[in-house]
């Protein structure tokens, strides 16, 4: 893994601090539609299904679908029902907007984490802390616990 | 380890005072929401846009709302020229769309648009409605077909903005310069030809939407140049139709935002000035466009409930060529509801040339500010719906649990009159 005592580094999209169980989407989801409002996929053709993101730390490699995901994830960081912090693989402004903008009505700070291809592929599960500063600073994901890979 | 490479990014004085509060505390919100997307596609400055149109005045839940009222709250302003999208109500006829539990936050939603400057055109085609930016002019619209249509048919420079973006935008008037606003992003990776489909199917209106569902399904987000089409965008209106059903069943099927139509649109006089040599060319087949067209019918059978037209609203030339399809015709079958969508300004113009009376006179209906593919319109228990709009078949399964059938408007027409489905197969063999 990388160094600088981390697990693994990015790059901060949008800043905060959390810590939650690792979910690795095996495929994009869209919020709009395939997610419902309590954070569970409902997405008929995901393969995840039922999964709650709620409270979890989200990798997903790529958005997708209507730009209206953005008011989606609003709507869950205000009713607490948003992941924790959302690791993406490419660059996706329109769930960095629903960040955004839930940091500006409701005072809360969900970190969104650009991370590398193959450090993608190394993401497995467990419970990981996400340390965001404000972009384009770097950003941290480690294992929490105390149990250093 | 992720390196970030960009340069910073790097405001004007101007800039850097908006952010600061010196234009007021709206201006700083919709500057701290740009700058936040700016920081993440890594764009080096912002641009400054000539309009807006913008998406969110359509109801998804409260956090959409709580951004338009606290923009007014700070006394927000649009800084440039702002259409509105379709809403979730038709505010001009009360009583169509059915009431919800979202009705209220709905109209309080629209409310907040207007108190902010945006234009009451409640319309996806904008375009209709006198908002036509100039050839490359940057602009900051929302809405997938108006991105489209502003981006391939009138030339001026949108990147994809949606929701929260749109009016951060219009109230600081900039945007990231990012995506489609720079040169290189707007060259075609890729050539679909159609030199090979039959000149008598390319003059059917519902061909062309056949052909957007293609490009979208074989280029994804990519930008394309599409060779081998007629096309003439001083025709009075009928190239412009068949773009804008092009244009809205790609960005649907795909995520097609910028599309170059060769010795048509504004930016393709030859191949040369938007493809670089050596493109991939695709040459496309009438079975590849039949297959594309199946794609857009779930229906089976004749069976037929509905006819929904104007998705994007319809046009006044669209209205010319309805008035004349119905003329001295027989009324529509009691069994089938025909619906079209339009803007207002749209329905004004065609009224007063006399298009829209033959269709309420067979016994259609006329939707505005609102679309019968976003809100409760279509009676409960519709099942078959025919339509000569790509982008509503296309949703239409998923939003409405209905199944459409894709039609030209000559069709749908014959179709509704009959009470079922008729449509002309010869013409796709």
């Amino acid at each position: 893994m990388s160094g600088c005592g981390a697990d693994l580094v990015g790059e901060s999209l949008h800043p905060g601090v959390a810590r939650g169980p690792l979910l690795v989407l095996v495929e994009p989801v869209s919020f709009w539609g395939g997610v419902d409002a309590t954070g569970v996929i409902v997405d008929a053709r995901h393969p995840q299904r039922g999964t709650s993101l709620a409270g979890r730390v989200v990798a997903m490699r790529a958005g997708r679908g209507s730009s209206s995901a953005s008011a989606v994830l609003a709507e869950q960081i205000r009713s607490g029902h948003a992941p924790a912090a959302l690791l993406l693989g490419e660059r996706d402004t329109v769930l960095l907007l629903g960040a955004l903008v839930a940091a500006e009505l409701y005072d809360a700070r969900l970190p969104v984490v650009l991370i590398g291809e193959s450090d993608f592929a190394a993401l497995d599960g467990g419970e990981v802390e996400v340390r965001a500063g404000d972009p384009p600073t770097p950003a941290t994901v480690r294992r929490a616990g105390g149990d250093p890979r | 380890m992720q390196q970030t490479n960009a340069a910073p990014l790097r405001l004007t004085a101007r800039e850097q005072d908006m952010l600061d509060g010196r234009d007021g505390e709206a201006v700083a919100l919709a500057m701290r929401l740009v700058t936040g997307v700016a920081r993440a596609v890594a764009a080096e400055r912002l641009l400054e846009v000539a309009s807006a149109h913008v998406d969110g005045c359509l109801y998804h839940g409260r956090a959409g709302l709580d951004l338009a009222e606290r923009l007014v709250a700070l006394g927000g302003r649009v800084a440039v020229r702002t259409t509105s999208n379709v809403g979730s109500l038709d505010l001009m006829h009360p009583g169509l769309v059915r009431t919800t539990e979202d009705t209220a936050p709905a109209r309080r939603l629209m409310e907040a648009y207007l108190a902010l400057g945006c234009e009451p055109t409640w319309s996806c085609a904008p375009y209709q409605a006198g908002h036509r930016p100039e050839p490359g002019s940057h602009v900051a619209w929302a809405e997938s077909n108006a991105i489209a249509f502003v981006n391939s048919v009138l030339g001026a420079r949108t990147d994809r903005y949606g929701d929260f973006i749109d009016i951060a935008a219009a109230v600081c008037g900039r945007v990231p310069d990012a995506g489609l606003h720079r040169d290189a992003a707007r060259r075609a990776g890729l050539v679909l030809d159609f030199s090979a489909i039959p000149r008598a199917l390319l003059a059917e209106d519902v061909t062309w939407p056949v052909i957007g569902a293609l490009l979208g399904d074989r280029v994804g987000t990519r930008v394309a140049a599409l060779t081998g089409l007629p096309g003439d965008l001083g025709d009075g209106g009928r190239t412009e139709d068949r773009l804008k059903a092009l244009g809205a069943t790609a960005a649907s099927t795909g995520g097609v935002a910028l599309f170059h139509v060769v010795g048509a649109t504004p930016e393709a006089p030859t191949l040369e000035a938007v493809a670089a040599a050596g493109a991939p060319v695709v040459e496309v087949t009438t079975a590849d466009l039949r297959a594309a067209r199946d794609r857009l019918s779930t229906a089976s059978g004749d069976r037929l409930d509905a006819v929904s037209l104007g998705t994007p609203h319809f046009s006044v030339s669209e209205f010319a060529a309805l008035a004349d399809l119905l003329e001295g015709g027989p009324a529509f079958s009691p069994g089938v509801d025909v619906w079209v969508s339009t803007g207002r300004r749209v329905l004004e113009d065609a009224t007063a040339r006399g298009y829209v009376a033959p269709l309420l006179a067979a016994g259609g209906r006329v939707l505005t500010d609102t679309c019968t593919y976003v809100t409760s319109v279509l009676r409960p228990g519709t099942g078959t719906v025919m339509t000569n709009s790509g982008k509503w078949a296309w949703y239409a399964p998923g939003n409405l649990g209905v199944d459409p059938v894709l039609g030209s408007l000559a069709e749908c027409v014959s179709s509704a009159r009959a009470g079922k489905v008729v449509r002309d197969e010869r013409l796709w063999r």
